[in-house]
């Protein structure tokens, strides 16, 4: 699965999660959590919805891994090769 | 008796399966139109329910929504429509003394279900279980949920109270009002019963679930053929205040509470106790300090079920025995059981008869069960009385609570 795959399913899931949002325009370098009103919360749904759709898992301890969009990506690709 | 200590009722919200506000809802009730449809139920299929048709997201961000309950959802829309309603400068409100009181039937059984669901279609992979579920199923969600959307800070709880619970929310807020806790209060009841598959299957086994080819003609209360509860949901939420600080903002005042009572059968965990209805109802009427025949309408309970309506029916008969001028009618005919909701959306749906003289009728009865023949009830068409003051309103509900409320028009 390329990067931009990746990238887009995270996407796919933030935008379920905070449908009010624009994600049309994220920085992916920048915290996710600068640019959306996301909280602890939700990224215990985005960790939740990666188990779900894609079997994905994400150990507590990985959990900051996914503060960017970048390092999102950097951290699930492997998981998805 | 001092303004202090009177308690009227000056904002209402509501949604119910035929209406989204107490204009619409009484338009319909007094045109006798069902909001009882077909619905695709989990693992059941086709069923007859009674779901509201509300925007969810008139008072609330998606968001929160997805964070929340049906049942939040509901009493978000329902406390919202009902300040909206009371006309109350809510940036002026002291918080701190706001409280929120909601009756509810159950609360949790849609979460749960929605989450054990989703558990086997993963193949019982426990770790997918939500962490929004102890905070989506904690007995006073829904208040909770009312309390997060409106910045209020005074107390908030639900009133577990089975079907009664639409009266019960009242009564709390009438009681803390008075006692001094808080200044105003958002009183009434909700329920999203009609979302989770357990309600239906657990009135089938029971057999107690109503089933028509109409839907529409399903919930048949005092009918000889009704054959059981049509399930909805729906909620109505009451602005109550003080006399004293409505006539000080000048408030339209809908009615005033002027008696109520709360009592148990202590005699079946379903079957009904009439001689309990009767003495919940006089006991209202007493603490009202009213004669029997003051009252000019008994909204039922009815719930469609076969010894329930009868019981009631005899329960009324036997409670009004000495009044020539007291009318009855009910209300789930035209919505099926609101379960929590009922008993403070069906007050709502009789409440605009203080200023149209009116009676809504009962619908759906086609041929009247013998057992169930009320002197003064008014099916399918209205009846104009003139001039109407009190309104009695009962709501019981399961392991015997009965509840009656009363409400009268507003006189300066």
């Amino acid at each position: 699965m390329t990067s931009a795959n990746v990238r887009q399913i995270v996407i796919d899931i933030i935008s379920d999660i905070a449908p009010d949002e624009d994600v049309t325009n994220l920085d992916d370098k920048v915290s996710l959590r600068e640019q959306l009103d996301l909280d602890s919360m939700d990224f215990l749904d985005i960790v939740m919805e990666l188990r779900k759709r894609h079997k994905v898992e994400v150990p507590q301890e990985d959990y900051p891994k996914l503060a960017t969009l970048e390092s999102c990506v950097v951290y699930l690709s492997p998981k998805f090769a | 008796m001092d303004d202090t200590q009177r308690i009227v009722m000056t904002g209402i919200g509501l949604t119910a399966p035929n209406g989204n506000n107490l204009t619409e809802f009484r338009a319909n009730l007094l045109a006798c139109k069902s909001g009882v449809k077909h619905h695709d139920i989990r693992y059941m299929g086709k069923q007859v329910a009674g779901m509201c048709e509300f925007d969810e997201f008139k008072y609330q961000s998606k968001k929160l929504r997805r964070r929340g309950t049906r049942a939040g959802s509901i009493s978000i829309y329902c406390a919202n429509e009902a300040l909206v309603d009371s006309g109350i400068d809510w940036e002026k409100v002291d918080k701190s003394m706001v409280g929120v009181y909601i009756g509810i039937t159950e609360h949790g059984n849609v979460e749960t279900e929605e989450e054990i669901y989703q558990m086997h279609q993963n193949n019982l992979d426990w770790k997918l279980w939500s962490p929004h579920h102890n905070p989506r199923t904690v007995a006073n969600s829904p208040a909770g949920e009312v309390t997060l959307n409106l910045s209020i800070t005074g107390p908030h709880y639900t009133l577990g109270s089975a079907c009664a619970g639409g009266n019960v929310g009242i009564i709390q807020g009438v009681q803390q009002l008075l006692l001094g806790e808080v200044d105003l209060a958002f009183a009434g009841g909700i329920s999203e019963s009609s979302q989770t598959f357990g309600i239906f299957a657990a009135f089938a086994a029971q057999g107690a679930l109503a089933q028509h080819e109409d839907p529409t003609k399903a919930s048949r209360p005092l009918d000889k053929n009704r054959n059981g509860i049509a399930i909805s949901e729906g909620g109505c939420i009451y602005i109550l205040e003080r006399l004293s600080d409505a006539k000080k903002r000048g408030a339209k005042i809908y009615a005033e509470i002027v008696g109520y009572a709360i009592n148990s059968d202590a005699t079946d965990f379903v079957n009904p106790n009439g001689e309990r209805q009767v003495q919940c109802m006089h006991k209202a009427i007493k603490r009202a300090g009213l004669q029997i025949s003051d009252i000019d309408i008994v909204n039922m309970h009815a719930t469609g079920t076969g010894t329930g309506d009868i019981n009631e029916s005899k329960a009324v008969k036997d409670a009004f025995v000495e009044s020539k001028k007291t009318y009855v009618n009910f209300t789930k005919g035209h919505i099926g059981h609101c379960m929590g909701a009922a008993g403070s959306l069906e007050l709502a749906g009789n409440i605009p008869s203080f200023i149209d003289g009116t009676v809504h009728p009962g619908m759906n009865i086609t041929e009247l069960d013998p057992e169930c023949v009320i002197p003064n009830l008014v099916f399918n068409e209205p009846k104009y009385l003139g001039n109407i003051n009190y309104i009695l309103n009962n709501s019981f509900g399961m392991l015997g609570i009965n509840s009656a409320l009363i409400v009268k028009k507003y006189t300066v």
